[in-house]
């Protein structure tokens, strides 16, 4: 429990508050202000996983999110366990519990290792070529076992415990990075009168500032870094900027839309109960500063993956943020100045410098005179020719090289190797933005270059470095956006002038300045026959020789050449590889990086967890769930429902003891004998009311409806103009000028949005409109031969057959409340629908059921509806008809005006392939055995144990048991049907081939004298 | 999530709206003279333009209006909305294709 | 016969913090041109917005603007009745639609300093009282409904749904509270 790798001061800790927490079942201890990774250095823990194919111990790389090897498990409770997160960016809480991953049976003695010896027999492109035989074999063999053995942390298998939060925000000026630049960018928009949102992914803003140390602090306006960082936020703060700390901005979409995905609780021992865990937020910008930074590259060299050897601004990070030494005696080996820093940095605070080894040929003048001063050794022109150490880097090797030819070589003991191959701008978004990045030469990185978005980049991520020019790049970039985003003669929030427009460049930077950053993208020089692995994408362990190998076998473009290798295929998008593949393939290729082109960005910039996304839509919240006035009543009275679109409809009310068979049959005997009381509220109803609305629904529907008298009703057939049917329903003319139209219930969104496409861009002249009243009305469907007396002791109206013939309606009252009546039928049955303003329907639905106890009624649900229905052959859209069946298919042809001169779908019924005589016609099956009922869906044959492969000729559509008619009845689609009436034909079932005889779809009552009673 | 202009709301976001496809296909009359490869055209061949497109947008869940737009396929940002009741603007020469 | 002109049942809702439902009101869909518009202010005394996404108020009434021929006259149940007659026979001779949609939807109150906050949860609309002034109103969407939302103070709204909608709505809107803070 010791952390003997602490420093005594300085850092952004609070040493008093220890925290306790463990690792693989370890116990340790750190402190307030720690990351994972900082405190497992403190207590010198630098083994924290194993690579993910060859199983090599790995240690850290990098100090913040572009970590790619130390990846961990954080376990709170069975299902609140997350894998694959950057120990970097795991804040410490008290009672923390972390595991290693891509282990067994421990991280220190891993059999999976046993890969790394095998690594010259498993390439890259090792999958492709070798498990290719036999083909069948990949799936329940090769893969599972592959992805075992692969692969990092392992997914929780329980359901996500956590809430997560969304939220849309708009701004004028949303800063993306809460560095020098982010900052100055963010107080420069705020002072200029913007709105803004300023979001960094780490727990404190400040970016790079966070990680200067004490003996060269930077001053910025006469303040120390720090207290400068701290007045500079707390300013943003009461100017109403939202500051956002802990916030990944991972997705540029489309019209400055930025997706940042907050971390809420993660950080806390013991998150509030009710609290979201993470909130996702789509920032609307008018303008954004992308204020990234840039991360270090590493160097390539054989053995550089081993723990112990990291990135040199990582070692400037765990001194002097986290006061950690990550070891005691190291080598440095850079192209870049920072390194220096950190080399300096490092041994003010007690470690041992054994050597800088340089990879250019010289030191720049004043790094020279420091290290001198330090007493450091430097070793220009040097190369690294391997490293030692089996869990922990123990020596390196280094010589010079020059034209291969190495000089000088030497061996030295160290436990820390820090190595800086300089600075790749961070250009994700800009790139996801669909910005067009472009080759610098004197920055050498790719830079932004053309816009695609309302997008400025300012600092590192811009290839501006030195600390005065990123802040005042940054306060140019956070006016220049203000000043936009708050232009008067600005058009709107998202003008597209953005597009094409050229980054403005930057201000030129000193020659040192850039000469200090440029490194070194590639494969350090290597002798002929090098050994030893040089790892290019950590994280996928991609090794220059993977490269070298997908060269050899013909690859050239970049694009393929990533996805052969897989390098920057990885969960960390390549952040620390990108720029060392393309210096590789380039000196394999002899082709300049610039001409090799660039793979694309893709969001996540850093993996964001599912339920992120999901936001509330999960269980009850994952879509609305619709009830009708009724519904109340339906649960009193033990109905079961099912889900009908988004509605919740009763499918039956089982009396105790009932099964959905006995229950449905009951109430089906209850409608054909006395009377049944059904919920049809979610049937789509649209008022079509205007002078010329008879005009329209002429040109709409199939029906002639001039000649619908008021107070009658039509049942309407709507097609498309592709002529097949689209929607039906009854349709009652309340007034000359005034319709009363339903759809099915799933239509009714899309029949109004047709309706409404026809009206405004085909008819605009006519004088009508529509409005939904789906809503407004509660509808009661009371079927059967005593409808009429249940309802006439409640109703203000003559119900007589004289006065309502079937298929006509009333305007009257219920038990005082408004009502519209009409006399419908889809049972067959002698029929009422009452129609009343939905707040009344609960109560009349009451007043009904109370009535009818008299007369034998019986609530039923959708179930016994269907069978109903089928029982008299009347269709259900979209389950007797597909989107490829035409009104004469459905047994509909008497439905069309056929004097009309047009209708929506008219001139396609002309078509001769719709008018073909073995079109699929609906038509009733029997089968030979009353007993069975067939499946819906299955096909139907004309011979019985016909031979693989066969045509079918048609399908079964609706299928039940008739209680009615004590036997089995279904409809099917069935090719040429309606001249097959007597047929034998054949159902596959899984009993066999079910012999069925082709019957007319009406079953019951053909004559309707039931209905018209 | 685009931003688009509604002609009677102004900026709305995508959510609000149903796309509508291609724009300025009026429904022939129907007339003895109309084939049915006419009929066919009408209701099957579609543009798959590479740049300004014209499109029809619905504000559904705004004003409820049909408008139409010009919008780059390729790069996703709209060089003009317009009413039904007005002509095409002429789209600018470069996303042209 | 039995009267059950008192037995209104709307919605069983649990609106969770910041939202309440408010009573039953008379609501109307009113469809024309200019002239409609025009006769149906006079017939009201009340102003019709011409203005896209606007409201107007007075008292216990009020037009909601929600497209370029379509308006919601909303008013207290109590204070409509006598006027929808005048509006009637106003309208007679102008091709119109005028549709009685007083069930169709329900009415809640967001309201506090957070309700922008817990809106902006559903809602992709910008609703800084910059941006969404008093006064300004419209169709959008807020979570998986649809919905009018109407600004009627800097830290009041006016939610109308469909009733199916309003369970959904509210159990939304009180999930999202817990994410506001």
């Amino acid at each position: 429990m010791t952390q003997g790798f602490r420093t005594v001061s300085g850092g952004r800790i609070d040493r008093a508050r220890v925290l306790r927490f463990s690792f693989d079942g370890h116990a340790y201890a750190g402190v307030a202000g720690d990351t994972l990774a900082s405190a497992l250095l403190a207590n010198g823990v630098h083994l924290l996983g194993r690579s993910f194919k060859y199983h090599r111990p790995r240690g850290l790389l990098a100090a913040g999110s572009e970590e790619p090897s130390a990846l961990v498990a954080v376990r709170r409770d069975a299902a609140r366990y997350t894998p694959n997160l950057r120990a970097t960016q795991v804040e410490l809480y008290e009672g923390l519990e972390a595991h290693s991953q891509n282990r067994w049976p421990s991280l220190a003695l891993d059999f999976g290792a046993v890969n790394d010896l095998l690594s010259p027999f498993i390439p890259a492109g090792f999958y492709y070529k070798t498990f290719m035989w036999p083909r069948r074999a990949w799936r329940w063999l090769y893969e599972p076992r592959i992805r075992a053995a692969a692969g990092l942390g392992r997914a929780p298998t329980q359901p996500d415990p956590d809430r997560y939060a969304s939220r849309y925000a708009h701004c004028d000026v949303l800063v993306v990075g809460a560095g020098p630049a982010g900052l100055a960018a963010a107080a420069a928009a705020v002072g200029a009168g913007a709105r803004v949102i300023l979001c960094d992914e780490q727990n404190e803003l400040g970016g790079s500032l966070l990680s200067d140390s004490s003996r060269a602090a930077p001053v910025i306006d006469g303040r120390p870094a720090a207290r400068w960082l701290d007045d500079t936020l707390a300013d943003l703060a009461a100017r109403q900027v939202t500051l956002l700390p802990r916030t990944t901005a991972f997705g540029y979409f489309p019209h400055n839309l930025v997706a940042l995905n907050e971390r809420l609780t993660d950080h806390l021992a013991i998150p509030a109960a009710l609290a979201p865990r993470e909130r996702q937020w789509q920032v609307r910008a008018r303008e954004v500063v992308l204020a990234t930074g840039a991360i270090e590259r590493p160097l390539v060299f054989p053995g550089n993956d081993r723990p112990g050897i990291m990135l040199a601004a990582a070692a400037r990070t765990w001194l002097n943020r986290y006061g950690v030494l990550p070891g005691t005696r190291a080598v440095v080996v850079t192209a870049s100045d920072a390194a220096y820093e950190a080399a300096l940095d490092l041994q003010q605070a007690g470690l041992a410098i054994a050597m800088i080894a340089e990879v250019r040929d010289a030191v720049p003048a004043g790094l020279a005179d420091l290290t001198r001063a330090a007493g450091i050794p430097v070793l220009t022109g040097a190369t690294v020719l391997g490293t030692s150490g089996r869990r922990r880097v123990q020596a390196i090797r280094l010589a010079r090289i020059r034209h291969g030819a190495v000089s000088e070589p030497k061996t030295l003991r160290c436990d820390l190797v820090l190595m800086s191959g300089g600075f790749t701008p961070s250009v994700h978004l800009f790139s996801q933005s669909r910005g067009t990045l472009a080759w610098d030469d004197a920055v050498q990185a790719f830079l932004p270059a053309v816009l695609a978005e309302r997008a400025r980049s300012a600092g590192a991520c811009r290839g501006v470095f030195e600390l005065a020019r990123v802040r005042s790049d940054g306060a140019a970039a956070g006016a220049a956006a203000a000043r936009e985003a708050t232009a008067p003669g600005r058009e709107g929030v998202c003008p597209a002038g953005a597009l094409g427009r050229s980054v403005a460049a930057a201000a030129a930077g000193s020659a040192e300045e850039l000469a200090g950053a440029r490194g070194f993208a590639g494969a350090l020089p290597q002798p002929q026959r090098a050994r030893g692995k040089a790892f290019v994408d950590w994280q996928n362990d991609v090794t220059t020789r993977d490269l070298a190998l997908a060269t050899r076998e013909g690859f050239r473009s970049i694009e393929h050449i990533k996805r052969y290798t897989t390098t920057g295929m990885a969960t960390d998008q390549g952040k620390t590889s990108n720029l060392n593949a393309l210096g590789v393939v380039s000196g394999t290729l002899g082709k300049a990086i610039p001409d090799m082109g660039l793979t694309t960005f893709r969001m996540p910039y850093t993996p964001v967890t599912f339920g992120s996304f999901a936001g509330s839509a999960r269980g009850d919240l994952f879509d609305p769930v619709r009830t009708t006035p009724m519904h109340s009543w339906a649960v009193k009275n033990g109905a079961v429902f099912e889900d009908v679109g988004l509605w919740k409809r009763a499918r039956h009310f089982p009396c105790p003891g009932e099964d959905l068979h006995r229950a449905v049959n009951r109430e089906c005997l209850t409608v054909r004998n006395a009377c049944g009381i059904f919920d049809a509220s979610t049937l789509g109803k649209i008022e079509v009311v205007g002078k010329d609305a008879v005009t329209f629904m002429n040109r709409l529907y199939t029906n002639a409806w001039s000649s619908l008298a008021v107070g009658r009703c039509r049942y309407g057939v709507l097609l498309r103009d592709d002529g097949f049917v689209y929607d039906d329903g009854v349709v009652a003319r309340m007034a000359e000028d005034r319709f009363h139209v339903t759809t099915t219930t799933g239509g009714a969104p899309r029949v109004l949005a047709l309706m409404e496409d026809y009206l405004q861009t085909e008819w605009p002249d006519l004088g009508v409109w529509l409005t939904s009243t789906t809503e407004q009305w509660a509808v009661i469907a009371v079927q059967g031969p005593t409808a009429r007396p249940v309802l006439e002791s409640l109703v203000d109206i003559d119900m007589s057959a004289a006065a309502m013939p079937h298929m006509s309606v009333a305007v009257g009252h219920i038990c005082g409340v408004p009502m519209r009546l009409f006399r419908v039928s889809f049972s067959g049955e002698l029929g009422f629908e009452v129609n009343v303003p939905a707040d009344f329907g609960a109560a009349v639905w009451e007043a009904i059921s109370e009535a009818g106890q008299a007369h034998g009624i019986t609530p039923y649900g959708t179930e016994t509806m269907h069978v109903l229905r089928a029982e008299k052959g009347y269709i259900i859209v979209g389950q007797d008809t597909d989107g490829t069946v035409t009104p004469e298919d459905a047994g509909l042809g008497w439905a069309i005006g056929k004097n009309k001169p047009d209708f929506l779908g008219k001139r396609s019924l002309q078509r001769p392939a719709m008018t073909s005589a073995d079109r699929r016609q609906l038509v009733g099956l029997l089968t030979v055995d009353p007993a069975t009922v067939l499946d819906e869906g299955a096909q139907v044959m004309l011979e019985p144990a016909a031979p693989v492969p066969t045509r079918p000729i048609g399908h079964v559509t609706s299928s039940y048991y008739s209680a009615t008619l004590g036997r089995s009845i279904a409809l099917a689609l069935i090719g040429g049907g309606r001249s097959r009436s007597g047929q034998t034909l054949y159902v596959p079932m899984p009993q066999g081939d079910v012999p069925v005889q082709v019957a007319s779809p009406v079953f019951y009552d053909p004559k309707g004298e039931r209905l018209n009673a | 999530m685009l931003l688009i202009q509604c002609p009677y709301c102004g900026e709305r976001p995508e959510p609000e709206f149903v796309y509508g496809g291609q724009a300025h296909i009026a429904r022939p009359q129907p007339s003895a003279e109309l084939s049915d490869q006419e009929w066919t055209n009408f209701l099957y061949r579609r543009n798959n333009t590479r740049g300004a497109h014209a499109e029809r947008w619905r504000h559904t869940h705004g004003c409820g209006r049909f408008f139409n737009a010009l919008r780059d396929t390729t790069t996703d940002h709209f060089l003009a909305t317009y009413k039904l009741s007005e002509p095409p603007p002429r789209p600018p020469a470069e996303s042209a294709e | 016969m039995r009267d059950l002109t008192q037995a209104r049942r709307g919605p069983l809702l649990k609106p969770g913090a910041l939202v309440k439902t408010l009573p039953p009101a008379t609501r109307f869909i009113l469809r024309g041109g200019p002239a409609v518009r025009a006769a149906a202010e006079q017939a009201l005394a009340l102003e019709v917005p011409a203005s896209p996404c606007r409201a107007a108020l007075d008292g216990e009434r009020a037009a909601l603007w929600l497209g370029p021929d379509e308006w919601l006259l909303l008013a207290s149940e109590g204070s409509a009745a006598s006027r929808a007659p005048a509006l009637s026979a106003a309208l007679q001779a102008l091709p119109h639609s005028l549709v009685d949609i007083s069930h169709r939807q329900i009415a809640l109150a967001v309201e506090g300093p957070a309700a922008e906050t817990l809106l902006a949860a559903g809602c992709p609309l910008d609703l800084d009282a910059r941006a969404f002034p008093i006064g300004m109103c419209t169709r959008t969407v807020l979570g998986k409904a649809e919905i009018v939302l109407w600004r009627t103070g800097t830290e009041a709204f006016r939610i109308e749904v469909w009733r199916s909608f309003a369970g959904y709505l509210c159990a939304f809107l009180a999930e999202a509270a817990h994410g506001i803070g």
